[in-house]
């Protein structure tokens, strides 16, 4: 599925969600269910650090694909971590660098990936495209 | 509505001098408990800013004309309304700053200039707020002195006797905040004021959590510094006090330069005004000021007596209502103490907690709200703090308590 069409299909879940306290259960459901990051990647080098909450991220790349492994401390955090992973992880390169991430501000949780809440995600965001970038210039493309 | 057993108080009544607690969020009533972060303000703060700027403004100290003369009248009203505020001796003791954080940095930067050699020390305590670590450890710096720290215990009490240990001949000032902003914890100032100057050690008091909860009186204290904000005490956020002893501040330089400040400049040498002005470099937010004190004449008209007993049954209501979630730490439990709690429940983070309230129209702040090392004297990562004054009312902690309660299932299952 194109990182588009992932996207739609996560707009049309949330639209079900008559209120706020239903969407945040789905996000603590999505978090729970998040693997957990392997404990080599849980360290400080991996950490992407946000004042209020941790975030942890680890790519992988094969065949021209990026496969990411991601962590919270924060369990709604780690929700909307799962959400990004689900719409990104093993999408090609280029596409996850021209991605436009619409879906945030559709299903309402741009609040949450604003630079002033400083929970790490927006850093995510940006760290998730950087490791697409480097997988594409380390192919000299 | 619970009924308190304070006379003349009537919340209801004193809720509808604030237009913003009527506000919505997400369709749900505000419930304002972020008290700690900012306090919201009076409409008539809100109708004296609004008359300044329609009516009245004009740069102060430097006019000749009418509006000039009649904005530098009420700065200086301003300053005595201060002054009376605070039970200071004379209004030449009254600095006004940009906030508390920038009073304490004037004060690390014009003491520290004329009192602070190598190997000095200086003395603060672990549950400073950052803008009463950073400047001081950059003066130590600076100068090569050495930070020292009083120790609380875990009910985040100060440890008097280490600090009667941590007061040597080096020691040249003591800085301590009178009430902590993530434990709520009411300190023994004026004993510790009393016990630094039997060392002839002057003490700044940080009191930018006081002023809002209960009384101030720099001359009963005894206090040599006394510093806070306006937009903590329902005022204009930017404007703040640095009270001094007029003995002490007489020997200090000026740490700004540049208008007002000055009495005659010439490329040779310039010579400064005096008190207060000299501190005051630049075009003063005259403005803030008289919104401070009009915030101060409202809090009067309110009656410190009243604010005082009104949130001592609030914070026993709420603590106690708190302490009954199974699962809920509270940090912060000293004997004497402001209407501040800081919490964490079990397996919770407090940001997911913290994300959850505010869906919950309920503004709390979640974090380490400024005191790191708080945070790591109980090895956490960071608290949901709920901070009240006198406008909130026992209905609000049932909101929270409920909106607490929720959250446990949502995370329970």
């Amino acid at each position: 599925m194109s990182v588009k069409k992932v996207q739609e299909t996560i707009i049309e879940e949330f639209s079900m969600f008559e209120d706020w306290l239903d969407k945040y259960d789905y996000l603590i459901e999505l978090g729970n269910n998040l693997p957990e990051i392997e404990a080599a990647y849980k360290t400080d080098e991996y950490l992407i650090n946000g004042c209020q909450s941790k975030v942890w991220l680890n790519a992988e790349y094969r065949d021209g694909r990026i496969y990411y492994q991601a962590d919270s401390d924060a369990i709604i955090v780690r929700g909307i971590v799962a959400l990004l992973i689900k719409v990104l992880d093993g999408q090609p390169a280029q596409d996850i660098i021209d991605s436009d991430l619409f879906f945030i501000d559709e299903i309402g949780l741009k609040q949450n990936l604003s630079p002033t809440r400083s929970n790490g995600l927006v850093a995510m965001v940006k760290k998730m495209k950087l490791f697409a970038l480097a997988y594409q210039a380390s192919r000299g493309q | 509505m619970i009924k308190t057993g304070v006379l003349n108080f009537d919340v209801k009544k004193i809720r509808d001098d604030f237009p913003i607690l009527r506000e919505k969020v997400y369709g749900k009533p505000l419930v304002y408990l972020d008290n700690g972060a900012t306090t919201q303000k009076p409409k008539i703060v809100i109708e004296k800013l609004e008359e300044i700027y329609g009516k009245k403004n004009s740069s102060i100290h430097r006019g000749i004309h009418f509006l000039s003369e009649q904005m530098t009248e009420a700065y200086e009203e301003a300053r005595d309304t201060v002054r009376k505020f605070i039970n200071a001796e004379s209004t030449t003791e009254i600095v006004f700053t940009h906030g508390t954080t920038s009073a304490i940095n004037a004060v690390t930067f014009s003491f520290g200039e004329k009192y602070i050699r190598e190997n000095d020390e200086i003395l603060i305590s672990e549950m400073e707020h950052h803008s009463n670590i950073v400047p001081w450890q950059m003066l130590c710096e600076r100068k090569n002195a050495t930070l020292k720290v009083i120790p609380f215990n875990d009910n985040g009490e100060l440890d008097m006797d280490a600090y009667r240990k941590l007061l040597s001949e080096k020691t040249k000032i003591v800085s301590v905040t009178y009430a902590s902003n993530s434990l709520g914890t009411l300190n023994p100032v004026k004993e510790i004021i009393r016990i630094a100057h039997e060392r002839s050690v002057p003490v700044l008091i940080d009191g930018a959590q006081i002023v809002q909860h209960g009384e101030v009186d720099v001359k009963d204290i005894n206090c040599d510094f006394f510093v806070f904000s306006g937009h903590k005490i329902f005022g204009p956020t930017g404007i703040g006090v640095l009270y001094g002893k007029e003995e002490v501040l007489e020997e200090l330089p000026p740490y700004q330069g540049g208008g007002d400040m000055v009495d005659c400049v010439t490329f040779d040498k310039t010579t400064y005004n005096e008190l207060p002005y000299k501190f005051e470099a630049g075009t003063t937010h005259y403005t803030g000021a008289i919104g401070l004190a009009t915030a101060l004449d409202y809090v009067g008209s309110v009656g410190i007596e009243n604010i005082i007993a009104y949130e001592k049954e609030l914070l026993d209501y709420t603590a106690s209502k708190l302490r009954a979630i199974d699962g809920l730490t509270l940090y912060g439990n000293a004997e004497n103490k402001i209407c501040v709690f800081s919490f964490l429940m079990d397996n919770i983070h407090p940001y997911d907690a913290g994300m959850i309230l505010d869906k919950l129209g309920i503004a709390v702040r979640t974090g380490t709200h400024c005191t790191q090392p708080v945070m790591d004297h109980y090895d956490i990562s960071g608290t949901i703090r709920a901070s009240m004054v006198f406008y909130n009312t026992f209905e609000e902690a049932d909101m929270l308590v409920h909106g607490l309660e929720r959250i446990k299932k949502m995370f329970e299952k």
